[in-house]
């Protein structure tokens, strides 16, 4: 145990560790707040749509050579997810086929591009480290981390502020426009912020687990809590906790870090499902 | 009834539908302050868009509904047909009669003490107090129908609509809703109601809009 804490304060000295433990802890916060409302609104496989338009706009970036890929993969993925989210219920193709044919649609369409037009040696070591963001988390930039940080902030603030309207669309969006709450608006805002939080969970676990990160923290929480702000609070301490757990023990043992974390996600899952059941049981 | 009728809600030349379908054609109807109007009719008549166009969830093709008495959206209550999604959402009685409120203050990120005590007093007339801590995926079908109606009372201040508010609830709590529906009438709620009970409509409501003939009758 003591070589152990020994080793993990040593890595601790590296400022890509603690960027890594920076960017974890704010984006598994952010995601696990929006992730109630997704799961609750049946929406859990938005997220990983999502994320594959992402890799797709990745993919585009890369390919047409911009310092910057922030610059295309933030307005790509947010454009999808208005689209995604907004078109509701009078779109002609619905819900969970729209999002099944974006994704594998993105997901193909970046693969080719890279493909075609790569200018990296190793293509399948790079389609590998963005798909199950085996490294990238550890090789942050300075103005990565900054951009994290800023961004998640905004989702924060908005979450905070708007939380009671959150809940009130989540639970009855028909309610909630009926008195003169502005639901269309409101659907907007958490399409915009969903997609921030998705590019930004894609640095730290890659694009085929982020959606991991935005269901197993509030299915947990959902499976004990009996309050909405109950389950979003247990849901964004679990997410929290099973991130850091997860770099933790990634960092100590060399394993990929997304998968330890949503490896740590699923014990967590697990435990909770244990404890809902004895809960029954009681009752 | 009184001699002196004010409408609340004026359609007119209202046609309402989805898509290329119209439901309702050219509908020329008032709702009355004070009314208890129970709408009945087959399952596709048109009775729950003509509900949710009241509601204005359902923008008119053509024609118009006009709110009449200085009437505002904010102070409509709606209790819409449960959905799959609320069954088993993990939330208390409380936040949910709470968030009645959310389109009446529009930036405030918390509540303050009218509106907890207003909710308060919603849930004493619906029974629901002594649930306001449970957890409304634990209740049962009639309790968990008086906790909406709770809600929509916190945002009816003078326009009750309710969709079928007794279906799948068994004889007891029917009979407990109707109860609570016809205290909010005298006390000077207008209701409109959804219904395929005919005969409890028939029993107490004041008007009866019948979708299958749209013949109107007044009672």
């Amino acid at each position: 145990m003591p070589e152990l804490i020994e080793k993990l304060s040593f890595f601790l000295e590296f400022p890509f560790v603690r960027y890594a433990i920076i960017v974890g802890v704010l984006v598994s916060l952010c995601s696990s707040l929006l992730g109630v409302t997704l799961v609750l609104k049946r929406y859990s496989y938005i997220g990983d749509g999502l994320s594959h338009v992402a890799f797709g706009a990745l993919a585009l970036a890369a390919v047409l050579k911009v310092t910057n890929n922030m610059v295309i993969i933030l307005p790509v993925t947010i454009a999808v997810a208005v689209l995604l989210l907004c078109t509701g219920k009078h779109a002609r193709i619905k819900g969970d086929a729209a999002i099944a044919m974006v994704s594998v649609g993105a997901l193909a369409i970046g693969y080719l591009l890279m493909n075609i037009f790569s200018t990296s040696a190793n293509i399948s070591g790079d389609v590998c480290t963005t798909l199950f963001g085996s490294t990238s988390i550890l090789t942050l930039r300075v103005e990565e981390v900054v951009l994290c940080v800023v961004l998640s902030c905004i989702v924060l603030l908005v979450f905070v502020l708007f939380y009671h309207k959150i809940f009130a669309i989540t639970f009855d969006e028909n309610f909630a426009q009926a008195t003169g709450v502005n639901t269309t608006l409101f659907n907007l805002l958490i399409a915009v912020i969903v997609a921030v939080i998705i590019v930004l969970a894609m640095n730290l676990v890659g694009a085929l687990l982020v959606s991991a990160l935005v269901v197993f923290p509030s299915l947990s929480a959902m499976r004990v809590f009996k309050s909405f702000r109950a389950v979003t609070v247990a849901a964004a301490i679990i997410s929290v906790m099973c991130s850091l757990i997860g770099i933790v023990v990634a960092i100590l043992a060399g394993t990929p870090v997304g998968s330890t974390i949503v490896a740590a996600d699923i014990v967590v899952f697990l435990l909770f499902y244990s404890i809902s059941l004895i809960q029954g049981r009681d009752a | 009834m009184d001699d002196n009728i004010i409408p609340l809600i004026k359609c007119r030349q209202l046609t309402l539908g989805y898509g290329s379908k119209d439901l309702v054609r050219d509908l020329d109807y008032d709702v009355n302050v004070g009314d208890y109007l129970c709408i009945i009719g087959r399952n596709g008549s048109g009775k729950t868009t003509f509900l949710r166009g009241i509601a204005g969830l359902l923008k008119p093709k053509s024609g118009s509904i006009d709110l009449c008495e200085g009437l505002k959206r904010s102070e409509i209550g709606l209790l819409p047909q449960m959905t799959v999604v609320q069954k088993d959402f993990p939330a208390s009685v409380e936040e949910i009669v709470l968030s009645a409120f959310q389109g009446k203050f529009r930036l405030l990120p918390f509540y303050g003490r009218a509106q907890r005590d207003r909710a308060m007093e919603c849930m004493a007339l619906t029974r629901t107090e002594s649930l306001r801590k449970s957890c409304f995926r634990e209740l049962s079908g009639g309790q968990k129908q008086r906790v909406l109606l709770a809600r929509a009372l916190c945002a009816a201040e003078r326009l009750l609509l309710l969709d079928e508010p007794v279906t799948g609830l068994d004889p007891e709590s029917a009979e407990t809703m109707y109860r609570i529906i016809n205290d909010l009438h005298k006390n000077g709620m207008t209701v409109v109601m959804v219904t395929h009970d005919v005969d409890s409509a028939l029993d107490s409501a004041t008007r009866v809009m019948n979708f299958d003939q749209i013949s109107v009758k007044g009672k």
